[in-house]
């Protein structure tokens, strides 16, 4: 048995599904935080199921003639029962996704979630009546607390058994009538399909691009017949169909809360003096500079205390384990290896991950990450952007992964492109630790502050470039800003172990792995050739010692990679006995520019195309050598 | 009939035309912006930066550009005499 899991972008659908799955989907405080579906196994009372997370929608009418892999899931794939979550505290508009679900004719069950929101919000919404209105069953929900999601499942498990369809419910009679005369067409040259007829009539009125493709390539005689009774209907209303349609929908869903909802005064808490002052002319900016100035503070304050404790202890274990295996052994050259490799992870990749990965959480589930993007639009105008793609920006100080994928929430091919490349060049987690593990800790957080400005700067720059020569419009900022929310504890533990875990499971084996790979190199002296060969770049242009050539090497697989391997190649921790600090200056900054790690060079190559990625990847290595050149020479003149 | 970006901060507007293309407006009206419907500008950010606007009890941030394709008309202006107040509005709820 199959359940999807479908409704508007933020209202909880992915949270959820975790109660189910474990914490598996990522979820955030802003719309479109998941943009490809999660599936899972449940057992929910003794039955297994399946358990389908799609990213949130607004409406089933697709404006591209592509539909989305949540539209596309939803009119094609084979499911038993669609759990329809609904934002309660925004009835009127999730109803119109609901209406266009129920469309579909499949089994369905309401999870009218968010609940408390919605009562302090001064919205009672009486589940019985919606229930009968929409001829679905109605659970009410709280997903962050976990309350009335037995329910639900239950009550989904029972409606997938007895499999009744949902029924459509009835539009304006003008609608109905157009639609009615289009199925009839439909009907007439045997048109066939997956999705009912009465939808793909209603689609067809609405000139949805999508359907308009599929239907009129097969049946091209369609076209005029079908634009006809388009026409009718806007002649009626003096309205272009489409808005006739989605108008008349509207006007259900309106009637339908008018009836179901009970309004009392909102209670004005903390939340609204929050936001009064997080998003007022004056205090906002302010404020923003203060909060992502914490955060910062925060990560170095707390990775600098575990860090030195840390390496005092590696280091010994260092010292004792090169006693009893002399490096220069074979036996040495792995056990050295491999030690550097897992202290490393511990010592110093860790003691930063964990803290910044808290803090990035933080930033998301509050919402304050969409203020941004209110907060900053003005500024991205200026790059040639707008608000919006300040999202997939800040999550690229997480993970350039996620953050590229996360461009789909943006509107023009246009700014996708020119924020994934952006994002490619925001400094992630495992660049953060190469900057405040080396630069930081050896050189003071101002300087590691200068790297992310610099770095800030640099983007800043590019986007405008990019933007210049990039063809295309920019729709501009249209984007919903959340209710403010307090931090869940048991959700941040989740999410900043999602996260954890893949590093645990995928880049701490590596590491050991790169570790002892690269021991047994130096043990054959195999590293100096690749060291040489390199060295016209490290030694010649950057100045750098020749050894470092292959930590580079390595840090195309993972970037944090290029800080243990350092260690492993130079033998110590006390990386400054042998680096001067402009030499540790120019390194950071040649690592963070330098070629995207594979896993974000897959990822680019899936959204953007083979071409656009090989540009950036051949581009990023101009600007490391221009960046890092620039801080050899700007360290040596001016300090 | 002014545009939305040149409305000051909590007054409420009626949306009275949307002045775009069918993506803009069909993506308005699914964030829940419709013609005729009421709102409240909440917030307005200095130097033409984006709109703060409360719309069927969700907060949505229009950048300037499109704040300008809405037109609105202002609550208690001559235009809007034939609509009902504010507090009829309540009343009837």
């Amino acid at each position: 048995m199959k359940f999807v899991l479908a409704g508007q972008p933020n209202s909880g659908k992915s949270t959820i599904f975790n109660s189910v799955a474990g914490y598996r989907s990522a979820t955030a405080n802003f719309p479109g935080s998941s943009v490809s579906f999660t599936i899972t196994r449940a057992l929910i009372l003794g039955r297994e199921v399946e358990v389908v997370d799609l990213p949130g929608i607004y409406s089933l009418t697709s404006s591209r003639e592509v539909a989305g892999e949540a539209e596309s899931y939803l009119l094609d794939e084979d499911y038993d029962l669609i759990i329809n979550v609904m934002d309660a505290s925004r009835l009127g508009r999730s109803l119109e996704l609901t209406l266009q679900l129920l469309e579909l004719e499949r089994p369905m069950i309401v999870a009218l979630n968010m609940m408390d929101e919605a009562v302090r919000s001064g919205i009672e919404v009486d589940a019985e009546d919606l229930a009968q209105e929409l001829g679905v069953p109605v659970v009410p929900t709280v997903g962050r607390r976990g309350s009335g999601l037995r329910d639900l499942f239950r009550g989904a498990l029972r409606q997938a058994h007895c499999g009744e369809a949902s029924r459509s419910l009835e539009l304006d009679r003008k609608v109905e009538e157009a639609v009615g005369r289009v199925r009839e067409l439909l009907a007439e040259s045997e048109f066939e399909n997956t999705v009912p007829p009465r939808f793909v009539a209603e689609k067809l009125i609405e000139r949805d691009p999508h359907f308009e493709r599929h239907v009129y390539s097969a049946r091209p005689d369609l076209e005029a017949q079908v634009l006809g009774v388009a026409e009718g209907l806007q002649e009626v209303h003096g309205w272009s169909s489409d808005q006739v349609v989605s108008g008349s929908r509207h006007a259900v869903a309106h009637r339908i809360e008018e009836k179901v909802v009970t309004m009392h005064p909102p209670r004005v808490g903390w939340r609204e003096w929050a936001d009064r002052l997080l998003l007022h002319p004056l205090t906002g900016g302010p404020l923003m500079v203060l909060i992502l100035g914490a955060l910062f503070w925060f990560v170095f304050r707390v990775g600098q205390r575990l860090e030195v404790p840390l390496l005092a202890i590696t280091d010994r274990l260092a010292l004792a384990l090169a006693a009893q295996f002399p490096p220069d052994t074979f036996v040495g050259a792995i056990a050295g290896g491999a030690l550097t490799g897992v202290a490393g992870g511990v010592a110093l990749v860790l003691p930063y991950l964990v803290p910044f990965l808290i803090g990035l959480a933080v930033l998301e589930d509050t919402g304050y990450l969409p203020r941004m993007a209110y907060i900053l639009d003005n500024f991205m105008h200026r790059i040639g952007l707008h608000g919006k793609s300040v999202l997939p920006l800040i999550l690229g100080y997480g993970c350039s992964v996620p953050a590229i994928m996360s461009t789909r929430i943006l509107e023009s091919r246009r700014d996708r492109r020119i924020t994934a490349v952006l994002a490619s060049f925001i400094p992630c987690s495992a660049r953060t630790i190469v900057i405040f593990g080396l630069v930081a800790a050896y050189m003071g957080p101002v300087w590691a502050l200068f790297i992310y400005l610099f770095n800030l700067i640099l983007v800043v720059i590019l986007g405008n470039v990019l933007a210049r020569t990039m063809k295309g419009a920019s729709p501009g900022l249209i984007l919903e800003i959340p209710e403010i929310r307090l931090p869940h504890p048991k959700t941040m533990v989740a999410k900043t172990w999602l996260t954890l875990k893949e590093f645990i499971t995928i880049a701490w084996p590596l590491l050991v792995a790169s570790s002892v790979v690269l021991g047994l190199l130096e043990w054959a002296h195999a590293a100096n050739a690749v060291n040489g060969l390199l060295s016209p770049l490290t030694v010649t242009i950057l100045g750098l010692p020749a050894a470092v050539g292959m930590t580079l090497i390595f840090g195309i697989l993972r970037k944090e990679l290029t800080l243990v391997m350092l260690v492993q190649a130079l033998g110590t921790t006390q990386l400054n006995t042998l680096m001067t600090n402009g030499q540790m200056l120019t390194f950071t900054l040649f690592v963070v520019f330098y070629v995207p790690c594979v896993a974000t060079i897959a990822v680019m190559g899936r959204e953007l195309g083979w071409k656009d990625t090989a540009w950036v990847t051949a581009f990023s290595i101009l600007v490391a050598v221009v960046v890092g050149v620039a801080g050899r020479l700007g360290y040596a003149l001016f300090v | 009939m002014m545009a939305l970006d040149t409305v000051d901060v909590k007054r409420r507007a009626r949306v009275i035309l949307i002045d775009g293309g069918h993506r803009v407006r069909a993506h308005l009206n699914t964030l829940g912006i419709h013609i005729g419907d009421w709102l409240t500008v909440v917030e307005r950010a200095p130097f033409r930066g984006p709109v703060l606007v409360e719309v069927n009890g969700s907060r949505l941030a229009l950048g300037r550009g499109i704040a300008s394709k809405i037109k609105v008309e202002i609550e208690g202006s001559i235009e809007s005499l034939s609509t009902p107040s504010r507090e009829a509005e309540a009343e009837q709820r």
